[in-house]
């Protein structure tokens, strides 16, 4: 089965990352985009999708610091 | 006292590291692989990019054989020290609480700070006294430490924080300018500044040397200290 997981800053915690892209829109000409947010994403093959949701917490994503949303396709 | 230091493909400091130790007792290096610390009273985990710090700073270098030795010595009550690459792995692990994120300018910093003993009563402090300022380099880009506000009061209240720094010397935007935390028993402490690399004059400091003496002084000597103002 392949399945998609995206991994991203949790609200409220600081994503410097989301703050250096947002901040270099407006000299490019990008107005009026704000909240900007960067994770990442994990795409994969298992035999087991039974076991995703532990193998996100113990590698895939920090949950003290990150959300993850696992999504299953064929 | 024999010091051991993880070397994980990608570590860079694991030289300086190794160079510390002996200034103060027996030293040898850990391969990744090995996972087995006999003979070992002391681990270092050092400074890098253990491999390659994909994923996340020190999310792989958990499962290494190594790793899983060292947690069975820190449950044990030997003494573990993360610096940088090895504070991430330590709070990887789940032996420190926390994260480490990406410094809030964004940057490398790469400078000489000022950092302050909170605590005495660790593995790696109790050669210090509260109060004492160190001068030490940090070098890194994820080195902001977090942890949710309750578990900061915690850590705090358990007197968990072993250095912080100075006034105006926090590089990163780490919470309650913590530079360094220790687990609830002292014997395992992980810090971003680099002790290793302030051991000899000769590089602007050798106060790094005295967190390495700590760990090599047998710990029977070492009543805790009272709090001096």
């Amino acid at each position: 089965m392949r399945a998609k997981v995206l991994i991203r800053p949790k609200e409220g915690i600081l994503d410097p990352q989301g703050k250096a892209v947002e901040s270099a829109l407006p000299a490019l000409g990008f107005e009026g985009v704000s909240h900007v947010s960067v994770g990442r994403l994990v795409e994969l093959d298992t035999d087991d999708p039974d076991r995703l949701q532990e193998l996100c917490e113990k590698l895939l994503a920090n949950p003290l610091i990150e959300d993850y949303e696992i999504e299953v396709t064929k | 006292m024999r010091f051991g230091v993880l070397q994980f493909p990608g570590s860079c400091d694991d030289r300086d590291a190794l160079s510390a130790c002996q200034r103060v007792g027996e030293a040898r290096m850990v391969w990744h692989e090995e996972s087995d610390l006999d003979g070992i009273d002391v681990v270092v985990v050092p400074g890098g990019f253990s491999y390659g710090d994909y994923l996340r700073a020190g999310a792989i270098a958990r499962f290494a054989p190594a790793m899983q030795a060292v947690t069975r010595h820190a449950e044990a009550g030997g003494a573990v020290l993360g610096i940088c690459n090895g504070f991430q792995v330590l709070c990887e692990s789940g032996l420190l609480p926390g994260a480490l994120l990406t410094n809030d300018s964004l940057r490398f910093v790469c400078r000489q700070v000022d950092l302050v003993v909170e605590s005495s009563d660790t593995a790696f402090t109790r050669e210090c006294k509260p109060g004492d300022r160190l001068s030490i380099p940090v070098k890194h880009q994820t080195g902001r430490y977090f942890a949710p506000p309750e578990d900061l009061d915690e850590l705090e209240a358990r007197g968990g924080v072993v250095l912080r720094y100075a006034p105006g010397h926090n590089p990163n935007g780490s919470a309650r300018d913590i530079a360094g935390i220790a687990n609830e028993r002292g014997n395992v402490v992980g810090l971003m500044p680099h002790p290793e690399h302030a051991v000899d004059l000769l590089c602007g400091s050798e106060d790094g040397l005295r967190l390495f003496e700590s760990a090599a002084a047998p710990a029977s000597e070492h009543a805790p200290q009272a709090v001096t103002a």
